[in-house]
C-alpha cells in the first residue's frame, strides 16, 4: 500500500493552494483529480475575477490556473498530481481507495488528508426538466470555453446569480444568443456589476420569474415561463412562451464532501453553506485531527475565498505534520485576515452566519 | 457546432481523432471529451433511462450525475463528459443500466 | 429596480459622474459600482492614487476627480467592467467615451454603430474613434465613441449593425 504524507483530495482552486502551501513548508504532497486536467472549475473561467490582489483579482480564472500549476511545478519534488484518479472511499485508518483510469484500484494510507472536492450544481424540479438540451450552466461554460463546442443557438438562463450571468455574458460572447435570464427571487443575486453588463447587452432580467416546463420530445424545443408572486408561488395567466434548444440551469451549488463524510466527520446541515458540510475549526480542521477541509466542500462561495482557505489548511495541515515554518503565525494571520475581507461585506453576511454554524472551537 | 474565433480564447484542437457513434463514422480532436465531441456533431442524446427509456443527455460535465453514461468499446456506463477521445472509439447509446460482459 | 433589472436609474448614474465643467475640461473616470463587494483592482491599478477603497475591500470606491488623469488604466482592469472614461474637451457638441468591449468582430475606426443605453435600448448613433487592445487590457478591449452630448447621462454601450 502506498503510503503518503499529505493526500489532498481535489485539484480545484482550494486543493492547488492547499498543496503549494504545505508544500511550501516542506510536506510532501499527493493531489487526486478525478478528470485528466488539473484546474478544477478554473479552467473556464474566461472572466476577470473578484477580490484583492492577493487572490490574482483581475487576473481571469483560467490564467489563475496557469499561474497555481506553474507554481505546483516549482515544488515539483514535493507535489505529485494524479490525474483521472478518484477517491472512492475514506476509512478509519485513514485509508482512501482511489480508482484510476476506471481500471486499477488501490489504497493509499495518508498522515494528513484535505479535503478540497468542491461543489456539483443544484437541479430545478418541473416537468421535462430531464430532456436533452437542459444542461448545468456551469457544464455549459466547460462546453463553450474548454472545448470550444456550442451548446445550442438560443439559451435561456435560468436563476441570477453570478454563475447564472456570468455564463449567460460568456455565452454572447461565444456568439449565442440568450433571451433571457429568470430567477425565482425577487432581486438579483449576482454582484450587480455583472448583472448589469448584461442588461446593457439588452438581455432581459426577469426576477420573481420561473420556469413552468420544458416542451420537447427527444431534444428541447421550448421552455414556459412564468411569475412567482412572494412565496414562490406561480401567478396563473403569466406564462409566456420562449422557443429555444438550450436552458442552463444555475441555482446554486452544493458542497461536494461525501468523501471525509465516509470517514466519520462531524457532518451538520448549514443552509446559509448551500447543504450538509463538515464542522470545522478556524484553521480547517474536521472534528478528526489530521483531516482538513478546504473550498467550496465546506460551504460554497466564491473562488477567491477558495483558494486562501486553501493556502490557510495546507499550512496548517502541514504543520500538524511537523513542517512548521518559521513566519507560521504571520502567514495563518495573513490568509485570515483574506478571508476576513473577503467575507465582511454584505454580500458575506450569509457565508458569516453559516460559519458561525459549522465552526468548531479550539481546544 | 464549433467555436470558431472567440475575444478571451483560442481553442487549439489537438489532430483529428475517428470514432465511430452507433456505428456511424463520426470526427473529433485529440483532448476534448466524448460527450464534448458528439455536442459538437450535433448529437444530443446520449442514452435512455433505464425505466421510462426517456433520452438522456449531457448535464454536469464534471463526472458527477450520470447522465451522459454511454457504451464505449463495449464497456457500460462510461463517463462520457470526462473520458476523452480516442482513435477508433466505439461509442454507442446506452439503453437502460447497460451489461457488463 | 437596480436590484431587478441590473439598470442603473439616472439618479445612480449622476452620483458618478463629476460636475460638467469636469467633463469638459477633459478626460475623467466615471466607476459605475453601486454595490458592496469584495474587490480592489481598480484602487491597484490606478497610477495616480485617484481610486480609493481603502483597508475593507467591500467598500465602494471612490474617485478623485481633482486627481483622476482619465487616463484609463482601470478600465480594462475592473473585473466588473463598470468603469468608463468620460471627455467633454473635445467640442462643445459631442463628447467621448472610453468603453470596455469583449465581443467579436471589434469594430474599426471610423466605424458607425449603435448607441446603447444601461438596458441595451438603442438610444443613438455613435462614431468610433478607436479601438485600444495592447497586451496590458489583457483582452479587454477599450473603445472609444463620440457621442452627442444630449446622451451623457444614458450611452452606456453600443452594437455593430
Amino acid at each position: 500500500m502506498r503510503e503518503v504524507e499529505l493526500l489532498i483530495i481535489g485539484s480545484g482552486p482550494a486543493g492547488l493552494c492547499a498543496a503549494i502551501s504545505a508544500a511550501e513548508s516542506g510536506a510532501r504532497v499527493l493531489v487526486l483529480e478525478r478528470t485528466f486536467k488539473p484546474g478544477g472549475q478554473l479552467i473556464k473561467q474566461t472572466h476577470m475575477f473578484f477580490g484583492s490582489e492577493s487572490q490574482y483579482a483581475s487576473h481571469r480564472g483560467v490564467d489563475i490556473a496557469g499561474i497555481l500549476l506553474k507554481k505546483v511545478e516549482e515544488f515539483g519534488d514535493r507535489i505529485e498530481i494524479m490525474l483521472n484518479a478518484t477517491a472512492v472511499g475514506f476509512y478509519e485508518d485513514n485509508v482512501v481507495t482511489v480508482l484510476k483510469d476506471e481500471k486499477e484500484y488501490f489504497k493509499i494510507r495518508a498522515k494528513s488528508v484535505i479535503c478540497a472536492t468542491g461543489a456539483f450544481e443544484k437541479s430545478l424540479a418541473f416537468p421535462n426538466n430531464d430532456l436533452p438540451g437542459i444542461y448545468g450552466a456551469g457544464a455549459v461554460q466547460t462546453l463553450m470555453n474548454v472545448y470550444g463546442v456550442k451548446p445550442g443557438d438560443r439559451v435561456l438562463m435560468v436563476g441570477a446569480g453570478n454563475i447564472g450571468v456570468i455564463v449567460s455574458y460568456q455565452l454572447m460572447q461565444a456568439g449565442i444568443e440568450v433571451v433571457a435570464v429568470l430567477d425565482a427571487a425577487p432581486r438579483i443575486g449576482a454582484y450587480l456589476v455583472h448583472a448589469s453588463k448584461l442588461a446593457r447587452m439588452g438581455v432581459p432580467i426577469l426576477t420573481s420569474h420561473t420556469v413552468k416546463e420544458a416542451i420537447g420530445k427527444d431534444c428541447l424545443e421550448a421552455a414556459i415561463v412564468c411569475e412567482v408572486d412572494d412565496k414562490f408561488r406561480p401567478i396563473p395567466g403569466t406564462e409566456k412562451r420562449y422557443d429555444v434548444d438550450v436552458l442552463c440551469i444555475s441555482v446554486g451549488l452544493s458542497p461536494l464532501n461525501e468523501i471525509i463524510a465516509m470517514r466519520g466527520v462531524e457532518m451538520k446541515y448549514v443552509p446559509q453553506l448551500s447543504g450538509q458540510v463538515p464542522m470545522r475549526t478556524e484553521n480547517c480542521e474536521t472534528s478528526i485531527p489530521g483531516i482538513f477541509v478546504a473550498g467550496d466542500a465546506s460551504g460554497i462561495e466564491e473562488a477567491s475565498s477558495a483558494m486562501a482557505e486553501g493556502y490557510l489548511a495546507g499550512l496548517c495541515a502541514a504543520a500538524k505534520l511537523g513542517h512548521v515554518p518559521e513566519d507560521f503565525d504571520r502567514r495563518r494571520a495573513e490568509y485570515l485576515k483574506q478571508l476576513d475581507g473577503l467575507r465582511s461585506g454584505p454580500v458575506g453576511d450569509r457565508i458569516r452566519a453559516g460559519m458561525k454554524q459549522s465552526e468548531l472551537k479550539e481546544e | 457546432m464549433r467555436i470558431e474565433q472567440h475575444p478571451i480564447l483560442t481553442f487549439d484542437r489537438g489532430r483529428e481523432i475517428n470514432f465511430t457513434f452507433n456505428g456511424q463514422p463520426m470526427k473529433g480532436y485529440e483532448g476534448e471529451t466524448i460527450a464534448a465531441a458528439l455536442h459538437a456533431a450535433g448529437v444530443k442524446v446520449l442514452a435512455k433511462s433505464p425505466e421510462k427509456h426517456r433520452p438522456r443527455g449531457f448535464y454536469c460535465a464534471i463526472g458527477n450525475c450520470a447522465s451522459c453514461q454511454m457504451t464505449v468499446d463495449g464497456e457500460p456506463n462510461v463517463r462520457t463528459c470526462i473520458t476523452l477521445l480516442k482513435e477508433g472509439m466505439k461509442v454507442e447509446s446506452q439503453e437502460g443500466k447497460g451489461v457488463i460482459k | 429596480m437596480f436590484e431587478k433589472t441590473g439598470v442603473a436609474s439616472r439618479e445612480m448614474v449622476m452620483t458618478k459622474f463629476p460636475p460638467i465643467e469636469r467633463i469638459n475640461r477633459g478626460p475623467v473616470a466615471v466607476v459605475e459600482c453601486y454595490q458592496k463587494i469584495p474587490c480592489n483592482p481598480c484602487q491597484t491599478a490606478c497610477p495616480f492614487g485617484a481610486i480609493r477603497i481603502g483597508e475593507d475591500i467591500n467598500e465602494i470606491p471612490c474617485r478623485d476627480e481633482n486627481v483622476c488623469t482619465g487616463c484609463g488604466v482601470c478600465v480594462a482592469k475592473c473585473p466588473g467592467l463598470s468603469i468608463m472614461i468620460v471627455d467633454g474637451s473635445k467640442s462643445a457638441e459631442t463628447v467621448e467615451f472610453r468603453i470596455p468591449y469583449e465581443f467579436l468582430p471589434l469594430p474599426e475606426s471610423g466605424e458607425k454603430v449603435t448607441g446603447l443605453d444601461r438596458a441595451g435600448k438603442p438610444i443613438c448613433e455613435a462614431k468610433v474613434i478607436r479601438v485600444m487592445n495592447p497586451a496590458s487590457f489583457d483582452r479587454t478591449p477599450v473603445v472609444t465613441l463620440e457621442v452627442s452630448r444630449e446622451y451623457l447621462y444614458d450611452f452606456r454601450n453600443f452594437r455593430r449593425e
